[in-house]
């Protein structure tokens, strides 16, 4: 077999927002880009997001700016957030946004023909900027149709469209190679073929996304295997927060085969309300003390919030994502689910059947088409589902690059930090395209300083045997049985609620099938051939989980997405340290590090009292570093 | 609860293939995606199928449920009677690559021929104000999930290889369709240069590109025949004298 081979300037693994974004930033300062991904160009998973992407523009509320947006973000992760990320997030949000519409996105308008902003939790004002329900599709197709514009460009100036931006869809990378320390390409399979494909870079952008096949219900496509977290651990970058993982409020409960596919939050940002079997409307009662200000704790209150939201408290149905998630999971270990095991949701009551179809179309067809369910008429059953990873690779905020290797950058949701410990809805979509984009500068600030890299033919044949190993064997183990024991262990051990005896379980149950997954054999051959793919997705996933327990066992407090049964409130003393994964080619380590301190400029956006919630004293005392 | 299902799914690459019957355990609600996972995980671990969301939103699991152009997650099995055999075939304009997935470059191809869309100089980014209705007739387009079942279906590349040079298919019609309502693209002649270059005049409105769209969108009425009226009004109409030379749409499988 002869290898293909290829040299460009800057390899970008992941073709969703982060990785598109990325890419164009690059391409457009003159260098050569490929852009790497598992399925077809333009079927990453930014293309099921649904609700919006949060920018501060004030279109509708012209109270809102980036230090409101700024607030919100800290308040939803917990001030576990890296403040600089959420700042910069906040800052520049809307340029991102704004940018798009002249690659040709038509958002929703408002009446007076600007983008049209909806309200979502966790959100003071309606901030996201939408199409319908479909926003991730019109993100992943301006952004595709974007790169096309450049290589018609370029094919205008050197006849040859590929030439310096050129798409490998279908190609799974299985490894970040490095020489002399530092990066110098990247190297996987086709999957059509089976075949082996070699990139050479002096720089690499990890933009695979995230991790939710790890789970055993889930939001996420086949592609969620946490290949860049795995990836970059494997490089030596670390991973930082890893046991932070969010689980959607509303996921499908019924039929079970899609069990997980997303209820989009903005059925609640549009009126939605959540009742268990009793028909009461439940919300009210999980309103947390640090929220009590915000968020009605009446019906009365909440319904006219809708009309007036400058003189009411919001409803409790837009409490940030971690709270209804465990309110939801109370009420059903409660007994008061519904048949399903899930709540209800209802926005038949508040909107017309007309209103609904025009605002919530693709929420319709999926509930038709899937459950039966005209939700115009009746109420859905919905449950929690793994959603979203708020921990990732650890990088330096203002380039993306990742802390600990020369020529690795990283972006969107396999990149740590900017969350904290809970994402805001919206706010991924706009952090693929702030951080996308500043990866993409990282890149090409270090390709002009640092020149290529090549890779010597050791490295290249040491990637190349990971590849060959499973078809080497034959009576081994089977991926997807696998596979689906991970899941099982996750599910029930590495959760949306968790003890810390059940995490020593799972800590050696995972190293159990880690051990096994070694002797993994595949049938048939190389071609298009998904148990071969399978088994370099459950290596990635493996240590994902790995890394997730660890974390997990070590945080003895409940924050955002990550709830401890046996430690149940939040701990200032916690919200100072954040868990740094590393891998010594066995196992993975956590070691604690100190969170960086606020500064005192963004400190003082903050009430003190607000901050009391979440810090010690002597952070107060201290207000915010220099 | 649970049923027995009999499926026929086609197996092969670009050389050969067969149709091979299985027989597999079928639960309440699933859909034929679930029903080829299961198969996958249980009977046939190298059996190649595309999909990604799961919920008809993505456009990946495209094939061909008896005969007719389906997305695999959107097709309720409780919709084949109990003792009825299911067919599962690739898309059949597109080459096997192997099993149930195709080569569907062919329409990266054409989206690569459609002029971008150009903004008018000066424009800064936040200045660009539109009502509602100036931009929901692009949105109807934009919503496309680039599943290419129209593509598949059209009869002018369905058993016509020799066409697909010169014809851009169903999908990019209503792309140019797009920009040419786009409140915001300033080039010219878009209408015009789908009928030269982009092959609208090898369209006879036989509407199977609408049928198979699991978007809804209404691609013959709300795209093409708008285009074609007013190339019409420009030069000479060429769908009569095309369409006769065109076969009709076979009966497919
Ligand atoms: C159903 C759903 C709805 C959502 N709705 C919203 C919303 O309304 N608002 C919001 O802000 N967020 C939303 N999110 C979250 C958001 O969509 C994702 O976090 C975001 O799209 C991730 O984008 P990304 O660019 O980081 O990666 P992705 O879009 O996940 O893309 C990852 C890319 O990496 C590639 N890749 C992965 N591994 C490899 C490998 N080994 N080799 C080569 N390529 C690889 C994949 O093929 C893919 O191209 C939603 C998520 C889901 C699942
Ligand atoms: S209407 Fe035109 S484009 Fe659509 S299937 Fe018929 S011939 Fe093809
Ligand atoms: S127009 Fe409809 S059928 Fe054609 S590719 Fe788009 S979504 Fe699929
Ligand atoms: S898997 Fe996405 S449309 Fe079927």
């Amino acid at each position: 077999m002869t290898l293909e081979k290829y040299k460009y300037d800057v390899v970008v693994i992941g073709a969703g927002g982060a990785g598109l974004r990325a890419a164009v930033e690059a391409r457009d300062a003159g260098l050569s880009v490929a852009i790497v991904c598992k399925s077809l160009f333009g079927k990453a998973h930014t293309v099921m997001a649904e609700g919006g992407a949060a920018a501060s523009m004030g279109n509708v509320n012209d109270n809102d700016n980036w230090m409101v947006h700024f607030r919100d973000t800290m308040r939803g992760g917990k001030f576990l957030n890296h403040y600089r990320m959420a700042e910069l997030h906040a800052k520049e949000a809307p340029d991102r946004i704004w940018e798009l519409e002249m690659w040709g996105a038509l958002f929703d308008r408002t009446k007076e023909g600007k983008i049209s902003q909806r309200n979502f939790g966790g959100h003071e004002y309606p901030r996201l900027a939408h199409v319908g329900d479909r926003t991730g599709l019109e993100l992943i197709r301006t952004m595709q149709q974007r790169i096309v514009a450049l290589q018609q460009k370029d094919q205008r100036e050197t006849g040859d469209a590929e030439k310096n931006l050129k798409v490998f869809a279908e190609v799974t990378i299985t490894e970040i190679l490095k020489e002399n320390g530092k990066v110098a390409g990247a190297y996987g399979y086709r999957r059509e073929s089976g075949e082996e494909i070699l990139f050479e870079a002096p720089a690499v952008v990890i933009a695979t996304g995230g991790v939710g096949k790890t789970f055993k219900i889930t939001s996420n496509s086949w592609e969620g295997t946490g290949d860049g977290h795995a990836l970059a651990l494997k490089a030596g970058a670390n991973l930082v927060d890893m046991e932070f993982l969010q689980f959607h409020p509303t996921g499908m409960v019924w039929p079970l085969s899609v069990k997980g596919i997303l209820v989009t939050e903005s059925v609640r940002g549009e009126g939605g309300i959540l009742t268990n079997s009793l028909g009461e409307r439940f919300m009210f009662k999980y309103i947390p003390d640090v929220f009590k200000d915000k968020y009605a704790d009446n019906p009365e209150e909440a319904d006219r919030w809708y009309l007036d939201q400058d003189n009411n408290r919001r409803p409790p149905e837009l409490l940030p994502r971690d709270e209804v998630a465990r309110a939801i999971n109370s009420e059903v270990k409660a007994g008061r689910g519904t048949e399903h095991g899930g709540v209800f949701l209802d926005v038949s009551k508040r909107l017309s059947a007309e209103v609904i179809k025009k605002r919530l179309p693709s929420m319709w067809h999926q509930f038709y088409e899937l459950a039966g369910v005209d939700i115009t008429k009746e109420a859905m059953e919905v449950g929690p589902t793994c959603h979203y990873v708020m921990g990732g690779v650890e990088v330096e905020p203002d380039t993306a690059a990742a802390v600990g290797v020369d020529g690795l950058f990283a972006a969107g949701e396999v990149a740590g930090g900017m969350h904290g410990s809970n994402r805001l809805g919206g706010n991924s979509l706009t952090d693929l395209l702030v951080f996308g984009r500043r990866a993409g500068m990282g890149a090409v600030e270090y390709v002009k300083s640092h020149g290529a890299n090549p890779a010597s033919d050791a490295t290249i044949q040491k990637a190349s045997a990971k590849i060959e190993a499973p078809f080497a064997r034959t009576g081994g183990e089977n991926a997807y049985s696998l596979h689906q024991e991970l899941q099982e262990i996750t599910h029930n051990l590495v959760g949306i609620i968790r003890t810390g005896a059940e995490l020593k379980e799972a800590i050696e149950k995972i190293a159990d099938i880690r051990k096994r997954s070694a002797n993994i054999s595949v049938t048939g051959d190389r071609k298009f051939n998904p148990g071969f793919h399978l088994a370099f997705d459950l290596d990635n996933m493996l240590l994902v989980a790995e890394s997730t327990a660890k974390s997990a066992i070590l945080r003895e407090e409940s924050r955002g997405g990550h709830t401890r049964d046996d430690f149940p409130g939040m701990n200032s003393t916690w919200r100072q340290v954040n868990h740094i994964s590393s891998f010594d080619g066995e196992k993975v380590n956590i070691k604690a590090q100190e969170l960086p301190a606020l500064p005192k400029e963004l400190f003082d956006l903050f009430d003190v009292h607000e901050l009391e919630k979440y810090m010690t004293s002597e952070e107060i005392a201290k207000g915010g570093s220099k | 609860m649970a049923r027995t299902l009999k499926l026929r799914i086609w197996r092969g690459d670009d050389k050969t293939g067969a149709l091979q019957d299985v027989t597999v355990e079928a639960n309440h609600g699933e859909v034929v995606l679930d029903i080829i996972h299961r198969v996958q995980a249980t009977q046939m671990g190298d059996l190649a199928v595309r999909w990604n969301c799961k919920a008809g939103k993505c456009g990946s699991c495209s094939m061909e449920i008896n005969g007719k152009p389906r997305l695999a997650c959107m097709t309720q099995i409780s919709a084949y009677g109990e003792e009825e055999t299911i067919t599962i075939t690739p898309l059949r304009a597109f080459p096997v690559i192997k099993d149930l997935v195709t080569d569907v470059s062919y329409n990266y191809k054409k989206a690569m021929e459609i002029p971008a869309m150009e903004m008018p100089a000066g424009m800064k980014p936040g200045e660009p104000r539109m009502q509602q209705v100036d931009v929901e007739r692009s949105q109807e387009f934009r919503k496309c999930i680039e599943c290419f079942l129209c593509q598949n279906t059209c009869h002018v590349i369905r058993d016509h290889e020799e066409n697909k040079k010169s014809f851009a298919g169903p999908r990019f019609f209503i792309r140019i369709a797009e920009l040419d309502m786009h409140p915001l693209d300033i080039l010219r002649n878009r209408k015009k240069t789908a009928q030269e270059e982009h092959g609208l005049g090898f369209c006879n409105i036989t509407k199977c590109c609408t049928e198979v769209c699991p978007e809804h969108i209404k691609i013959t009425d709300n795209a093409i025949i708008p285009m074609k009226e007013r190339v019409a009004d420009e030069k000479y109409d060429p769908v009569r004298w095309l369409g006769s030379k065109i076969r009709r749409r076979e009966e497919v499988l």
